[in-house]
């Protein structure tokens, strides 16, 4: 597995883990005789499993396995897909604690954040799923 | 797939009566993002993600078989137990029930992954 993708599906499993506790403390709340204020870190919890979890394990496993290029390095450039792991991780924690403090202002930089990670993967898995341009080709991982 | 089906079903059923929607929202959305979508993660991570070692490529199965047992009876619990509360009744035991199983459940599953992803 390449480094930026052991960066992204390992980050993946920790908002899992985490996303998973902050939702188990909100369910159990009432048994625990925890105050209902734990009800504010919804956001968080749902940021951190639908875009720290599930989004990210998508781009960590398609960086790793979608086709690689025949000459230089196979998979494109290994720093700008650190540094969308980067932006993404910290546009998830900016974006949910932002919401959770009520801060519009930090929801909406972690939002760009995101935005940003999301079109950076984008253009740099772009020319690897353009077969037709003749340098890609269909590797298994 | 019984549980994308099947919050598909509540998703249909919630929006029939503004008196449901309320109560099934919660669990049309856990069956939907964690019944389905994380559980088929979990599947097919298990299944395809490096090999552990040569002689047990998979890791450990019973741990992987534990977290599917725990996270898939969590997630039952909570079915019953949101649309029992959103009615009013004492639920709190079985959420709670529901909170231990599935949070256990991913932690499993991060113990089961983690040494699967290594850099090559």
């Amino acid at each position: 597995v390449p480094r930026a993708s052991v960066w992204c599906l390992r980050a993946a499993l920790i908002h899992l883990g985490v996303g998973f506790s902050i939702g188990g403390v909100m369910l159990a709340a009432p048994l625990l005789h925890l105050s209902p204020g734990v009800l504010r870190l919804r956001p968080l919890h749902a940021e951190m499993l639908l875009i720290g979890w599930s989004m990210q394990l998508v781009f960590g496993t398609a960086y790793w396995i979608l086709p690689r290029f025949r000459t230089g390095a196979h998979r494109g450039h290994q720093s700008s897909a650190m540094i969308a792991v980067l932006l993404l991780n910290a546009g998830v924690l900016v974006a949910g604690g932002g919401q959770v403090i009520d801060r519009p202002d930090m929801a909406l930089v972690g939002r760009g954040a995101e935005t940003l990670a999301a079109l950076i993967f984008a253009a740099h898995l772009w020319l690897r799923v353009n077969n037709v341009t003749g340098r890609a080709e269909l590797r298994s991982p | 797939l019984g549980y994308l089906a099947a919050s598909l079903g509540i998703g249909v059923l919630q929006l029939t009566s503004s008196t449901l929607r309320p109560i099934l929202w919660v669990t049309y959305v856990h069956l939907l993002v964690i019944g389905w979508l994380t559980q088929l993660i979990f599947g097919v991570a298990f299944w395809m993600f490096p090999r552990h070692s040569r002689e047990s490529p998979h890791g450990k199965v019973r741990l992987g078989w534990a977290c599917y047992g725990l996270l898939n009876a969590g997630l039952l619990l909570r079915t019953l137990g949101d649309p029992a509360r959103a009615a009013g009744w004492h639920s709190e035991p079985l959420l709670g029930a529901a909170a231990l199983l599935q949070a256990t459940a991913g932690w499993g599953f991060i113990i089961l992954m983690w040494p699967r992803i290594r850099e090559r």
